[in-house]
């Protein structure tokens, strides 16, 4: 889609910020929680809390949802290109 | 008014119908809300067989049927990794249900509807109660009910149960089905065409060699998934070289899960095109205001802390006042009255009736105030949304124990009850992580413990009591973090477990809800009562009143007389060793004990002949050691029930037993050192 765009951790995106999901942590109990929460690769996600420490909180299929940092880090997504 | 009626005990002569309805929908979906308005007071609560997920159930009278209604954890999906979930899709599948009301929000559709994505695939018809219709509006999001009803293939009922508008229709639907007039035809989620041929292959497979109950195609679907349940099950009964050929299929495609899911979404993205028009991303809803405070890193903290200050508060201010109204005004009278009553008969039986029982339960009951002032706030906070911003704000503190932000909601209710606090520990999902809160719970200074504090921090430190009492519940606290760093990196290993949690938009509290579970969570309080107390109250009495003659020589005094030496450890001499036991039975009964062994009841009276009798380092020792002596009685019978083991249950009685008298020991010593 947006090939331009380098993957980043979810981590990295500043609030405001709008991204697809480009892959989700590997372990099926983690993936469980999070599809069934709405986070599944290919969606798009916005940074709505991000201190940079501690947990953040993006909103996805118009949820907010709170992530912790260990999760946040191994999701990875691919900013928008300007446009 | 509807004409629909929480249900009568039905008598033979009707000729009524009877149905079992199952509520299903994820959390935050106003499904709670819809089930206490369907049942009102026709609801029982219990526990479903063998597990400790709670089940609710109820009853109500629809134009002669005759329904029985259970709601259905609150789950997002029908997966096999958490135990709600299985149980959910276990009863539909195993208990047939003549109809699954699925609950869903308007404001999250698009999500609310994952659950539904995987309901469709199970044999029992579905009707969609579309909630929270006002909320919607007011978000500006338009929803075309007849092109979703039409799109989905299921009846859609938009409905507000907060305002128990929709209902009506809702049940014209229902006996629609139940007649027969109408039989949904739900569109099934499609998968992906290379995914389709090896469910095929699956299918025949396995065909024949699945559970009864089980649907063959969601069978063959729920294998491709990788759901470990179905897959164990087939795994038992299909024969091994059928079971490998299964095996090499599922390894070559480890990507099914993830399509399979993504075909669902697809499925509710198609819905949510077709029939939902939202305004234009960018606008500032309530929910995102209050968040940029409430979740917060410092000002969040600051904020739970206030409402934190605010409940306690709120609870004793209210509370207390009312608490020796009722032990002034009923409890009183009451035992005078019985007394009275039982002048004729023997000296023994009145003083077991009036010290032991009236005593006993009587004194716990006047807490219910107390009590129930601290639920009906936590409850209100939890119906507002702002729990999950609670638990958001600790996530980091809560890390340092290996746990997350979930974990700190079932500890924060253990400041108003261990109890339920043990119980609240369902909401957390890994095992550990649950059974580690379960230990840590007893270690909150609940308001019981909060009111032997309130009655001796004043009589022995006058105008520093507030300093005193603050110090000690926050030394406990202290105490409870440090167990629980230890234990994590000891026991559990510092194992960690994901942090995802919603946190729902917020909105006006439910007041009928919120007193129907304040309700409830109190009757669980007065059962407790009127069996666990009541029975320790008996045996404590009889260890005080035999073998006869005076208190000094009772069962109790020896008790407390051989356990001396550990008491004098602590700066105590018997009657505050036993007063300590007596408050395994419930905490505030240490004070109650004090009355009986000084002969003093009046409040005044016991204060003045405690402080002649002890120094305020024994005080300050003995308060220490009641805020961390083992749990009362109903709360080491919930760690037992929740833990499911007694091994964790003697962890924890055996930890806080060492705990709270090396501490109140070596505080004695300090404070005796420096002169106080």
């Amino acid at each position: 889609m947006d090939d331009l765009n380098p993957q980043i951790p979810l981590t990295e995106l500043k609030v405001g910020e709008h991204a697809h999901i480009v892959s989700i942590p590997s372990g099926r109990m983690i993936q469980q929680r999070l599809v069934s929460i709405g986070i599944t690769p290919g969606i798009e996600v916005t940074m709505t809390q991000n201190y940079h420490h501690g947990p953040l909180v993006v909103t996805v299929r118009d949820t907010r949802i709170a992530l912790g940092t260990g999760e946040a880090k191994r999701i990875l997504v691919r900013k928008f290109s300007l446009s | 008014m509807s004409t629909f009626s929480p249900a009568q005990i039905p008598s033979k002569q009707q000729k009524q119908k009877e149905f079992t309805i199952a509520l299903a929908g994820q959390p935050n979906m106003g499904k709670s809300t819809l089930f206490n308005l369907l049942t009102g007071l026709n609801q029982h609560v219990g526990n479903w067989t063998g597990k400790t997920i709670e089940k609710r159930e109820g009853t109500f009278v629809y134009k002669d049927h005759h329904i029985h209604l259970i709601d259905l954890p609150g789950t997002y999906g029908l997966s096999a990794n958490s135990p709600e979930e299985l149980l959910a899709r276990d009863f539909i599948l195993q208990e047939h249900p003549d109809l699954v009301i699925a609950v869903v929000s308007a404001v999250n559709l698009e999500r609310s509807l994952y659950l539904v994505s995987e309901l469709v695939l199970l044999p029992t018809p579905v009707i969609i109660a579309l909630n929270m219709m006002d909320v919607a509006q007011q978000e500006k999001i338009e929803i075309d009910v007849p092109v979703l009803q039409a799109a989905i293939g299921l009846p859609v009922i938009p409905i507000i149960a907060t305002r128990a508008s929709g209902v009506e229709e809702l049940l014209v639907s229902m006996n629609a089905i139940f007649d027969g007039k109408l039989n949904p035809a739900p569109r099934i989620p499609k998968i992906r065409p290379d995914h389709q041929e090896i469910q095929c292959q699956i299918k025949s497979l396995i065909a024949g060699f699945i559970p009864k109950v089980y649907p063959l195609n969601w069978c063959a679907l729920k294998v491709l998934e990788g759901d470990v349940e179905v897959t164990q099950k087939i795994r038992e009964t299909l024969p091994i070289e059928s079971w490998e050929m299964v095996a090499t299929i599922l390894k070559a495609h480890d990507d099914a899960f993830l399509a399979i899911v993504s075909g669902r979404y697809a499925w509710i993205e198609d819905l949510i095109r077709k029939c939902v028009r939202k305004p234009p991303i960018g606008q500032i809803g309530l929910t995102d205001r209050l968040d940029r405070w409430a979740t917060h890193p410092v000002y969040g903290i600051i904020i739970l802390a206030a409402i934190l200050g605010m409940i306690f508060g709120l609870t004793f201010s209210i509370g207390t006042p009312i608490q020796e109204w009722l032990e002034t005004a009923l409890i009183t009278p009451f035992s005078s009255i019985v007394s009275s009553w039982l002048s004729a008969s023997p000296p023994w039986l009145a003083s077991f009736v009036v010290n032991g029982l009236i005593g006993g339960v009587g004194s716990v009951l006047t807490f219910l105030p107390i009590i129930m002032i601290f639920f009906a706030v936590f409850g209100i906070l939890e119906d507002v949304g702002y729990m999950a911003r609670a638990a958001f704000v600790m996530d980091n503190f809560m890390h340092m124990m290996g746990l997350h932000g979930k974990s700190f909601l079932p500890l924060f209710l253990g400041f108003g009850c261990n109890v339920p606090a043990v119980m609240g520990t369902r909401v957390i999902e890994t095992w550990s992580a649950r059974v580690l809160t379960i230990i840590l719970a007893p270690f909150i200074p609940c308001t019981a413990r909060m009111a032997v504090l309130a009655f001796l921090a004043p009589a022995f430190f006058g105008s520093q009591a507030i300093l005193v009492t603050w110090g000690l519940i926050l030394f406990s606290l202290i105490m409870l973090i440090m167990t629980g760093v230890l234990l994590n990196r000891i026991i559990f290993k510092g194992e960690r477990t994901a942090f995802v949690m919603e946190l729902p938009l917020y909105h006006r509290p439910n007041l009928r809800s919120t007193g129907l579970m304040v309700g409830q969570r109190l009757l669980a309080f007065v059962k407790k009562a009127g069996t666990v107390i009541l029975a320790f109250s008996a045996v404590i009495w009889c260890l005080s009143f035999f073998p006869g003659a005076s208190l000094d020589q009772s069962f109790l005094a020896q008790i407390g007389g051989f356990l001396e030496p550990v008491g004098r450890w602590m700066g105590f001499d018997w009657r505050l060793t036993v007063a300590l036991l007596t408050s395994f039975m419930a905490k505030e009964n240490a004070i109650a004990t004090l009355g009986i062994l000084f002969g003093n009841t009046s409040d005044m009276g016991l204060s003045n002949s405690l402080i002649a009798a002890y120094s305020p380092a024994v005080a300050l020792s003995y308060m220490t050691a009641s805020l961390l002596f083992i749990p009362c009685a109903a709360t080491v019978a919930v760690i037992r029930q929740e833990s499911g083991s007694w091994r964790w249950t003697f962890l924890n009685i055996g930890l806080m037993l060492v705990l709270s008298i090396a501490l109140a020991g070596s505080i004695n010593l300090i404070a005796s050192a420096i002169g106080l």
